[in-house]
């Protein structure tokens, strides 16, 4: 992009989405309601493991208002299929590990649905689902992970092989010999959840059959709606050509809707049985036991090092919470281990990895995606090496980080695709010394001795994060322009909130030289491309970015070649600049880009003009070769109330190197997101069950999301450097913020309570733990 | 279970944003529903249900209300504004634009519950510094912006208040 001009690119452009948001005038899911449509509710079961021995739905179905209760065996009329295909397909799982759309004989978590109930109104269905009345046999339940490696613990599933859907190791090197031999060798016992992803909108999906054309248009707060397209066309054995996705306004995603779940598959499977549209919008109490989470890993690490703090080796196990299915994969955990070594020189590693399932939902990734666990477990390494060695917490990372001049890094591990994980550019040193200069890390000694002259207990914390951001395969754009002059850009690549739709016309419009007004965005709509990969992963910018920069330059390559033909100008010699292609220097000599797409949708009977072949619009659907690895470095100050455990946040300074940033406003707004999302990991998002696997924190009442009160400003600082791994030289942003800061807060928590020897070993940080570990009782 | 459950139902007149409604609810309905669903103003949104995430936020004669604790046979003889009432012409008020102008919204799903606890604050209190504006956020969950954004905007607009005043 460098031959590129910013007039666009680079600058803090108000996002084109917000207008209409800001009026009320946004168009989620649940603002779709054709005329005659059906209102669905789940009935879902209370128990997170039983048998099912009958269900009765007479009462429910005499109800006035509900037009039909619907079972597995209605379903399976309509259905190729009653589970839901495994969204990563792969041969080293077993089979039968995927979710029911309705369960037909067996529950294994609370909020499993066994049926639905269809009425004219909300209000019915959900009474009609009260008055469904389900025989439960209750079964022993697994509700510990660490228990599914236990012999002889209750199955998770009657038809599940082993409680531990599988197990991997993840290293390289000689970890065995190396810490036998070790100057230094700590263990740790980590234990990390990490809760729900709770966009404020939840989930929801309006389907609507047309029995004359046959085809099924459906409407869901998705992050992957080819992906719906498909799976749908797939259940219900229909061409995927016949069923339009349209993810309209999508309230946030964060993880929760990166997934082709149950409920959308039951409510397109209910329109196609009664020809006519059904809407279900989720509500919290639903979203709490029945939308993904990504929850408990408990780690068992030690790390071996030499006198000068060193990294020798690090080796372990760690146990990951999978649920009571498996809808898509393993990644989580994959990520998770693979993301251990970080910005770290580890010589040695080792990780024995076991995927365990419970009678809890299932889980798949939340913001950040294994990165923060991976991330939690080396940063709390590194401070017990730091306070064992007496080794000042900064230097030691110091020591230990990838110096800029060995980029690109490679490291002996693979990512899920294969590829060997390669660390493209960054100066992780240099971004820690920048905040630590900001927060004044050396004079902190000074503050936290004042302070506790006053009776007041600080401490200051840091950490590192890094992230693999821009999967592939692949990502869709295309770009047309209307006779209009109007620029069309589409894309398979999904907006939820972050402002893609801003970043990509800001793409386009540097690249074809006209205004961001000029353009519009559509995002979401299967009718819009044909094909598309979705929003996760940190990944858009980088994916559809690229796509449509390519696309636009494709575009522009021909607007150029037609306008050199009417105009008689050398293509050399011309610029597209304001929707025109003119002569450079002469801009009265020129061609308005609308006339050259005139042209280009042809006229019956006569030549194109030579060499550009039909249309002023270009599709690529470009394909990353690398991730491109995006770091953050984060210190923040905390004051601990030792009579509580309160822990409050007094200030908080980030580092990001994503790259070149497209727009810095919405980078910025990402990163507070990210941010935050990780305090709330850090000190408030717990989701708790009893011992019998049943949810008890079913409300934002309970489970606390972090409010504006509870947040500091937040101070950030940037680096770009650019990656060769895209063409944009962008890397990702949307999880980046969340990485290090469980981690940057454990640590200052720790420094604050240093004199008790008080260390955090789980998050999120439970003060009666704090208060407990002060008074020396023991830690549990 | 009897037939009992679907209620019989009830007209009410609603005054909202300066237009008087006439709808028939059942009794239960809630407000928020009413809003959405009777009189198609689906500004107002629903992200709990449980009256602690605050986006069905609407003022009621003045003072801010959870449209989904409240029913919509409760709210009548009120004035009702919801956030399509802020900007009656299409144009942007001044909180509005400061939102778009500091980023103070990402997936738009909180905003209108937002904008309108923020309308109140600067009407009650003009002068409102960080700690009022972050205070009275606290009855609003977010989990795009962490606050950050939505706090400048807020500020933003307290400060143009003011210099217009």
């Amino acid at each position: 992009m460098n031959e590129l001009t910013s007039r666009h690119v680079g600058k803090r452009v108000r996002r084109v989405e917000d207008p209409a948001l800001l009026r009320g005038a946004g168009r989620f899911v649940g603002d779709i309601e054709p005329p005659g449509t059906l209102h669905a509710a789940f009935v879902r079961s209370p128990y997170a493991h039983a048998l099912i021995n009958a269900i009765d739905v007479a009462a429910a179905a005499e109800m006035p208002g509900v037009i039909a209760v619907l079972t597995a065996v209605d379903l399976a009329k309509v259905l190729t299929t009653l589970r839901m295909p495994l969204g990563f397909p792969t041969t080293t799982l077993p089979p039968d590990i995927t979710p029911f759309v309705l369960t037909p004989e067996e529950v294994c978590y609370v909020g499993e649905a066994v049926a639905m109930v269809l009425a004219t109104s909300r209000y019915t269905a959900e009474d009609g689902a009260g008055a469904v009345l389900v025989d439960y046999e209750p079964l022993p339940v697994l509700a510990d992970c660490r228990d599914a490696l236990v012999a002889g613990s209750p199955k998770v599933r009657r038809e599940a092989v082993d409680n531990v859907l599988c197990q991997f190791k993840v290293g390289y090197g000689d970890c065995e010999g190396v810490l036998a031999t070790a100057p230094h060798v700590f263990k740790e016992r980590l234990h990390q959840h990490r809760g729900g992803a709770h966009p404020i909108e939840g989930r929801g999906v309006v389907a609507s059959f047309d029995r004359q054309e046959g085809t099924l248009s459906v409407w869901s707060s998705t992050q992957m709606a080819h992906e719906l397209q498909f799976t749908v066309a797939e259940m219900l054995g229909i061409q995927e050509q016949s069923v339009r996705v349209v993810a309209p306004d999508v309230g946030g995603g964060f993880g929760a809707k990166f997934l082709v779940y149950p409920e959308e598959i039951a409510i397109a499977a209910a329109s196609r049985l009664h020809g006519c549209t059904v809407k279900w919008i989720e509500d919290r109490a639903e979203h709490f036991v029945s939308a993904i989470q990504e929850r408990d890993q408990h780690w068992d690490v030690e790390i071996g090092v030499d006198d000068d703090g060193m990294i020798l080796g690090v080796r372990g196990r760690m146990i990951h919470d999978q649920g009571a299915y498996t809808p898509q994969g393993i990644n989580c955990a994959y990520n998770a281990a693979t993301a251990v070594t970080g910005p770290y020189v580890v010589p040695n590693y080792e990780l024995d990895v076991y995927v365990a399932q419970t009678n809890k939902v299932f889980t798949i990734p939340v913001r950040g995606a294994g990165y923060p666990e991976g991330t939690f477990v080396m940063e709390r390494l590194l401070d017990r090496v730091a306070r064992e060695l007496q080794i000042d917490r900064a230097l030691l990372r110091t020591r230990n980080l990838i110096p800029a001049d060995q980029m690109p890094y490679v490291k002996p591990l693979k990512n899920r695709a294969g590829h060997p994980i390669t660390l493209d550019s960054g100066d992780y040193l240099a971004c820690q010394s920048k905040v630590l200069e900001v927060i004044d890390y050396a004079g902190f000694a000074a503050r936290k001795a004042l302070a506790r002259e006053q009776g007041r207990h600080i401490g200051i914390g840091l950490a590192h994060g890094i992230k693999g951001t821009g999967r592939g395969p692949f990502e869709s754009a295309s770009v047309k322009i209307a006779p209009s002059g109007r620029i069309t850009v589409s894309t398979g690549a999904m907006a939820m909130g972050q402002g893609l739709e801003t970043a990509l016309a800001q793409i386009a419009a540097e690249a074809l030289g006209a205004s961001i007004e000029s353009i519009d965005v559509v995002s979401g709509d299967t009718a819009a491309i044909s094909m598309g990969i979705g929003g996760f992963a940190s990944r858009q910018t980088i994916t559809a970015g690229s796509s449509v920069l390519l696309a636009a330059r494709a575009v522009s390559d021909k607007a150029l070649k037609v306008a050199s033909q009417m105009l008689e100008v050398a293509a050399s010699d011309l610029v597209l600049r304001d929707g025109k292609v003119e002569v450079q220097g002469i801009p009265e000599m020129s061609v308005p880009l609308g006339k050259i797409a005139r042209l280009l949708r042809g006229i019956p009977g006569y030549d194109l003009p030579d060499g550009v072949g039909a249309g002023l619009e270009a599709t690529i659907h470009w394909e990353p070769d690398a991730m491109a690895y995006a770091n953050t470095f984060h210190a923040c100050e905390v004051e601990v109330d030792v009579e509580t455990g309160g822990v409050h946040l007094l200030r908080y300074v980030a580092m990001q190197d994503c790259g070149r940033l497209v727009n810095p406003l919405i980078v910025e707004g990402q990163i507070h997101g990210g941010i935050v999302h990780g305090i709330g990991n850090a000190l408030f998002e717990y989701m708790r069950y009893d011992e019998n696997a049943q949810p008890l924190s079913t409300t934002f009442a309970d489970y606390l999301l972090p409010t504006s009160t509870e947040i500091p400003p937040l101070e950030l600082l940037f680096m770009e450097s650019p990656t060769t791994s895209n063409p944009l030289g962008v890397k990702g942003v949307g999880e980046v913020g969340t990485l290090p800061v469980t981690s940057a807060i454990a640590s200052a928590v720790d420094d604050a309570l240093s004199e008790y020897g008080v260390r955090i070993a789980a998050v999120p940080i439970d003060p009666v733990r704090i208060v407990e570990q002060i008074e020396g009782r023991q830690y549990r | 279970m009897s037939s009992s459950t679907v209620s019989v139902g009830r007209t009410l007149t609603l005054s909202v944003n300066d237009k008087t409604y006439e709808t028939t609810v059942e009794s239960r309905t809630t407000l928020a529903d009413c809003l959405r669903n009777q009189l198609g103003l689906t500004g107002t949104h629903l992200g709990c249900e449980h009256g602690v995430c605050g986006a069905c936020t609407v003022l009621i004669d003045g003072r801010t209300a959870r449209g989904c604790l409240m029913l919509a046979a409760q709210a009548e003889g009120c004035a009702i504004t919801t956030v399509e009432g802020l900007s009656p012409t299409g144009e942007l008020q001044p909180l509005q634009q400061a939102f778009w102008d500091c980023h103070g919204l990402q997936c738009g799903f909180c905003t209108p519950g937002i904008l309108l606890t923020l309308t109140e604050l600067m009407r009650d209190d003009p002068q409102a510094d960080e700690k009022a504006v972050r205070l009275a956020l606290s009855g609003h969950l977010c989990r795009c912006t962490g606050y950050q954004n939505i706090v400048a905007a807020a500020l933003s607009a307290v400060e143009q208040l003011r210099e217009t005043s």
